[in-house]
């Protein structure tokens, strides 16, 4: 049985990400106020909001990399610090010079770093992981091509790769589907289906309305604050959606009429999750 | 004949043969210290511009002149401790105030470091003007250096045994430690460079290292400026790494490879000096230059002639085909 048809999460310690009352500000000016979320075990969460909502601020809060300014967060249970080898991580793809001197392998090989100790090298075995993981994403071919020399699709591929070869248990995906063709998105969307029956948890920031549905099985509404926060059949309403982008009526009557489509084709959202 | 010339004729026995026959023992340690300060000038900055701190580690060099000279007032010694903290200590002012001067202010990090560097290099120019009865330091040596007294620094002993210069054998230590530090640090160093996002969530402080960094980049700022002076010391933390960057796609080839760019700078700096009569630091730095402007017109990968051909070229095979779909 899958974790995430449990509609509440079921233990206060084990859930594997817990946000109470974060309040995140930049030089004084809050971005985010008191946020509360709890990913249960096994759920795909999507973050989705209009630009400037604070999503990147949220996954970077959550991994430490901004102060809290007021609440707490937990990860399985603990500070985020003492579970970093439990949590992978995938950048917005412009956060990085692609022109580094670097290849695929090396990029992915970096997956590994959290879990080799001070000072240590690579073995053999986590080399053979990233490999492994690059031939997930089909990307081993361009294994030793230097990164620039990747399109965007492959280039996002290799992120995955590394986040793979972080082998854990909670990943937090900042825009994964951005720039992508059309086949490195079904590609992408099968390995997050993939990990959400190994029971992973994942929370993935994104930005279009019309595929969020059908991707995610909780989604968090989030316009600074939490506009709403739940399974998606009760968060995805026409209000909702209305509350969090201020009426911006072009955005959301396109999405209204695709689902409504989707609806008279009877293919609801929860269908693609069975 | 009737007027002197403008450029010393270039007499093959005067400029290779005589260096490494009658003066070898001191052409010896003038080619070593030469490559010791450019080499460990190099890996260090093959660190540096990928992190784009280049102008920081000019800053930090021209900090170095009030920092030695305060050093001096205060210690009246030029022993290489108070030397060494004086100057360092002047690195961590810069840094600092740089980076103070970004989060509180508008102004940018290029405006930031030119405020910071020019405003404490004068400092130092007005120190050594002011106090030039009591400050026995050789402005043209800090500024310029000087490789060419290597020889005739106080030799170091070990035992009984004499080694070397001192300075060549400060250096050498120095040398060694960053490449032991380079050793047990690349995969932090390599992943809080090119990604200190995913670094932190690995539990690598990109902070931590980012200071570690600057701190050594400090000292060997501090160890090489004697050498070839505060102003040139950039083009040795330059050079080295950003041609060999023209060259490979992969890091770990661009440390080798800067480190053999810094002994031809070395070897044909020494000679083009001892040719024209000039700096040695001088002399090392245009070779710098001039295998960079080589590399950059001819590189494989990245040169200016394969971009020029394959951009005039109908031939498609050049291009190699990357298929989006896969």
């Amino acid at each position: 049985m899958l974790a995430h048809s449990n509609p509440e999460p079921s233990s206060k310690t084990t859930d594997p990400l817990e946000v109470h009352d974060l309040t995140v500000a930049y030089t004084k000016r809050p971005v985010l106020y008191g946020i509360d979320l709890v990913a249960p075990p096994g759920s795909i969460v999507g973050v989705v909001g209009p630009n400037g909502a604070g999503k990147s601020t949220l996954i970077k809060a959550i991994m430490g990399l901004l102060p809290a300014a007021s609440g707490w967060i937990k990860v399985f249970g603990k500070p985020f610090r003492q579970a970093v080898t439990r949590v992978g991580y995938v950048p917005q793809r412009e956060s990085v010079d692609w022109d580094f001197p670097v290849n695929a392998m090396d990029v992915v090989l970096m997956g590994r770093y959290g879990r080799l100790g001070p000072m240590k090298r690579p073995t053999k075995a986590d080399k053979e992981i990233a490999m492994a993981c690059l031939e997930k994403v089909k990307m081993l071919p361009y294994a030793k091509r230097q990164i620039s020399n990747l399109s965007g699709g492959q280039q996002q591929r290799v992120f995955l790769a590394r986040a793979l070869a972080q082998e854990s248990d909670l990943y937090l995906m900042d825009e994964p589907f951005v720039g992508v063709d059309a086949a490195t998105e079904a590609a992408i969307i099968d390995i997050l289906r993939e990990l959400q029956q190994q029971g992973k948890t994942l929370l993935v920031v994104h930005h279009d309305l019309t595929t969020a549905p059908d991707y995610f099985d909780r989604i968090l509404l989030l316009n600074m604050r939490v506009v709403a926060y739940g399974r998606t059949e009760d968060v995805f309403t026409f209000e909702n959606l209305q509350n969090a982008y201020g009426g911006r009526l072009s955005i959301l009557s396109e999405v209204a009429l695709s689902r409504a489509r989707k609806k008279a084709e009877g293919d609801t959202p929860d269908s693609i999750h069975q | 004949m009737q007027r002197e010339r403008l450029i010393p004729e270039f007499d093959w026995n005067a400029v290779f043969v005589q260096p490494w026959s009658e003066y070898a023992s001191n052409s010896f340690w003038i080619v070593l210290m030469g490559f010791l300060v450019s080499g460990t000038c190099g890996l260090v900055g093959c660190f540096v511009i990928l992190r784009r701190m280049a102008l920081v580690g000019d800053a930090i060099s021209h900090s170095l002149l009030p920092g030695i000279t305060l050093a001096f007032l205060l210690t009246h010694s030029r022993d290489t401790l108070p030397m060494m903290i004086g100057a360092v200590a002047a690195g961590v002012v810069t840094v600092a105030l740089i980076e103070a001067i970004r989060y509180s202010s508008r102004i940018k990090a290029d405006a930031a470091i030119g405020i910071v560097f020019s405003s404490l290099f004068a400092v130092g120019v007005i120190l050594i003007s002011v106090f030039a009865d009591k400050v026995d330091l050789d402005a043209e040596c800090v500024l310029y250096g000087e490789l060419g007294f290597i020889p005739l620094q106080e030799i170091a002993y070990f035992g009984e045994t004499e080694i070397g210069p001192e300075p060549v054998i400060r250096m050498g230590i120095i040398a060694l430690i960053a490449i032991g530090l380079l050793v047990a640090f690349y995969k932090e160093m390599l992943v809080t460079s090119f990604d200190a996002g995913l670094a932190a969530s690995l539990g690598i402080s990109p902070t931590r290292y980012q200071y570690g960094l600057t701190l050594f980049l400090s000292i060997v700022i501090v160890s090489s400026f004697e050498s070839v002076g505060v102003v040139l010391v950039i083009a040795m933390i330059i050079f080295p790494g950003a041609t060999a960057l023209l060259l490979t796609d992969r890091l770990s080839n661009a440390l080798w490879i800067s480190t053999a760019f810094s002994a031809c700078y070395a070897v044909f700096g020494f000679h083009l000096a001892t040719w024209l009569n000039a700096s040695i630091a001088g002399g090392m730095t245009v070779i710098a230059g001039i295998v960079f402007g080589i590399i950059w017109m001819v590189s494989p990968g990245q040169g200016l002639i394969i971009q020029f051909r394959s951009r005039h070229s109908s031939n498609e095979e050049a291009l190699e085909p990357i298929n989006p779909s896969l």
